[in-house]
């Protein structure tokens, strides 16, 4: 049992923490650049020939920082269905793709191409036009695809509950980045804002639901990252645990957002805040897919319908 | 990362599951926790077999008796422990508070007399920490202890001390200098219980059971030899205790978890929920998991830099809310018969009971209150409230 990341990891980590805090809204070949792109692409497709955790890594990170570009659409959700010479371009930043899995689709602004189920298959979609929709989240916009006929055929539609899963655990691990960053912003400011002459810190009315928050959203990664190792390692706790993280963290994101703008007072309701962005961030990734009551509804019938086993992962 | 038992301790654990197999006693298993962890003989005889198997005191030196192991191998035991609902060891002040401290400060004498007598459980120990007027403000101890030649004479009251009744040693905290205040002046003491002028009364308790103590000392007299640490150095001692007590139990309560959310899992399997119960049920899952996890990430940081990682910290303050949460579900699910308790209710009153003694969870060690506080001001940095 060891749940540490590698000095590797450490160091990826560390560059996409410096990269993001000076970059808000990079280019995608700016992330191919990087290296980010590829992340996961195997080495003779010009990619690192990494794996999922070093991509939970950054969504994490790139969470944090309201990353404004496809890399969620890209990586999370489009990359295990592409063949090998359209993941080569993935990597090298000649592509960037979304996915209609269903009627919303996510980060149509950015992503160059699209995906779309049809049958067994995963297909590119061509010859559409794109609606990108006014959503909460400008960081992450949603759109519809209108028209368009089946292009080259990708991958098999049987990839669907991997890209499901690899999804939950991204957007966990967003919420996790968004929720600490909230955090963050709340304890800077009860640490210097005065009332009554003292710092509103030390008031507990103030600083108990911070604690609060610090508990949860540590709960929240745990799981997340739990998730994300089961993903990796394709795990037969996959399923479980990435619903479960996604259920906790996009919940514990939320309500960290709450408490923070809550403690900001007045400023954590301007528009000229950052706090209103990561809980826009964090409400659309509880909105993902599943919200947290759908998502342990599924783990309830994982837990009390199946068949009585060993339930404890 | 790496979620798999290493090599080592995958053939620990396949060694203990079979030692539970073969040893653990059919009447012990699904104890219910309270008193039942050491009413009778059979929890100092379940005590020391493990000893005696090498499962005490894992992480303790080998020369007084431990298992010389890394931590990961403690956590093993606990959850393998819980998943055959075997009884815990009846020296849960000893192995948690006593013996750890006594590792840190005691002398070697103070070694060899003391722990391997702990981990064979032939010596119970309690904690003489809190008084009337010093819970959570733990400073304000009053009990004096007065160097007399070679003697302390010990005075004054301790309250809510678990095990005291049936314990033959206490970790006592006192104050030693009477003209002092607050943290100077305060000595920590290892008191026979069986001394003249210690008086135990056991309080009883909302279910009904008597686990903790008040202890009188009168005119107690304790020997010069029987400090840990200096005189006059009781608090930094006292944190040794209490950093102990927060840092490695983690698992233990996750271990007691398990076994709750196993049940309740099966209570609902047998008697059926309402979509908002199952609602709750994979909260109490999920979280359960989380918490799991994390513990997992403190031990990993613990095992490379010697130091819990800071997440570890909330173990107790998310274990003891959640445990009162999933035995009110628990009640809920039980329904109409909810009421009953002891033989007269399903499950011969496992839930009534767990549910009442989960209400002590968010005030032993550490209030809740306290816990948050910690949080807030030692990990997220916030200014000191007090």
């Amino acid at each position: 049992m060891d749940f540490t990341f590698t000095p590797e990891q450490e160091e990826l980590r560390e560059q996409a923490q410096v990269f993001l805090a000076e970059h808000a809204t990079p280019t995608w070949r700016e992330l191919a650049d990087l290296g980010w792109t590829g992340v996961s692409v195997p080495e003779e497709l010009g990619g690192a020939g990494l794996g999922f955790l070093e991509e939970a890594i950054l969504f994490e990170e790139t969470g944090r920082a309201l990353l404004h570009a496809p890399l969620f659409s890209t990586i999370a959700l489009v990359l295990p269905a592409l063949p090998d010479d359209l993941k080569a371009e993935v990597a090298s930043g000649d592509a960037s793709w979304t996915i209609a899995l269903g009627p919303l689709v996510p980060d149509l602004d950015t992503a160059q191409r699209v995906a779309f189920v049809g049958g067994d298959g995963i297909y590119e979609l061509d010859g559409f036009e794109r609606e990108v929709l006014q959503t909460m989240d400008e960081t992450r916009p949603l759109g519809v695809v209108v028209g368009g006929e089946a292009g080259r055929r990708l991958g098999d539609s049987e990839l669907l509950p991997e890209i499901r899963r690899r999804s939950l655990v991204a957007l966990a691990l967003e919420a996790c980045g968004v929720g600490r960053r909230a955090l963050e912003h709340a304890v800077d400011h009860a640490s210097v804002r005065e009332q009554f002459g003292r710092p509103i810190g030390v008031y507990q009315a103030v600083s108990h639901p911070l604690a609060s928050s610090y508990a949860e959203l540590e709960l929240a990664r745990s799981a997340a990252l739990w998730a994300a190792w089961c993903v990796a390692v394709d795990d037969g706790n996959a399923s479980i645990s990435s619903a479960s993280a996604k259920a906790l963290a996009g919940d514990a994101a939320v309500t960290a957002c709450e408490r923070s703008i809550q403690t900001l007072g007045g400023i954590g309701f301007t528009w000229e805040h950052v706090l209103h962005r990561l809980y826009k961030r964090a409400l659309g990734i509880q909105a993902w897919e599943a919200s947290g009551a759908q998502l342990r509804a599924e783990v309830a019938a994982h837990l009390l319908d199946g068949p009585i086993d060993d339930k404890e992962a | 990362m790496d979620l798999h038992d290493r090599k080592e301790e995958a053939a620990f654990r396949a060694e203990l599951r079979s030692w539970l197999r073969e040893n653990l006693p059919e009447e012990l298993r699904g104890h219910r926790g309270g008193a039942a962890r050491f009413e009778g003989l059979a929890p100092r005889e379940w005590s020391r077999k493990l000893h005696e198997a090498g499962y005490a005191g894992l992480t303790w030196p080998a020369e007084y008796g431990g298992g010389g192991r890394s931590p990961t191998y403690q956590a093993i035991f606990l959850e393998e422990l819980s998943r055959t609902e075997a009884p815990p060891h009846v020296g849960v002040i000893g192995l948690g508070m006593a013996g750890p401290t006594i590792i840190a400060h005691g002398t070697e004498e103070q070694k060899l007399r003391y722990l391997e007598k702990i981990l064979s459980a032939e010596e119970i120990w309690c904690q003489g920490f809190s008084e009337p007027g010093a819970g959570s403000d733990l400073a304000g101890v009053r009990t004096s202890a007065l160097l007399n030649g070679d003697r302390f004479v010990v005075d004054g009251q301790k309250v809510w001390s678990s095990f005291a009744h049936i314990a033959d040693c206490c970790l006592l905290l006192a104050r030693s200098d009477p003209a002092s205040t607050r943290h100077e002046g305060l000595t920590y003491l290892i008191v026979d219980m069986h001394a003249p002028g210690v008086e135990v009364r056991p309080l009883r308790q909302i279910t009904g059971e008597a686990e903790f103590n008040e202890i009188f000392f009168e005119s107690a007299e304790i020997p010069a030899a029987s400090v840990l640490g200096k005189i006059g150095g009781g608090w930094q001692v006292a944190m040794t205790t209490l950093l102990h007590e927060r840092g490695t139990l983690g698992f233990a309560l996750q271990a007691q978890l398990e076994v709750s959310v196993h049940r309740l899992v099966e209570l609902a399997r047998d008697r059926g929920a309402t979509p908002l119960q199952r609602d709750a049920i994979a909260r109490e899952w999920i979280e359960l998991q989380a918490l799991r996890y994390t513990n997992y990430r403190s031990l990993a940081q613990l095992e490379r830099t010697g130091i819990p990682g800071p997440e570890g910290s909330i173990a107790k303050l998310v274990w003891s809310e959640a445990n009162q949460r999933l035995t009110k579900l628990a009640l809920e699910l039980l329904g109409r018969d909810a009421p009953l308790a002891g033989d007269n209710a399903p499950y011969a009153g496992w839930w009534q009971h767990q549910q009442l003694r989960s209400r002590g969870n968010t005030i032993e060690a550490g209030t809740s209150e306290i816990l948050r506080n910690i949080v807030a001001e030692r990990i997220l940095g916030l200014p000191r409230s007090r």
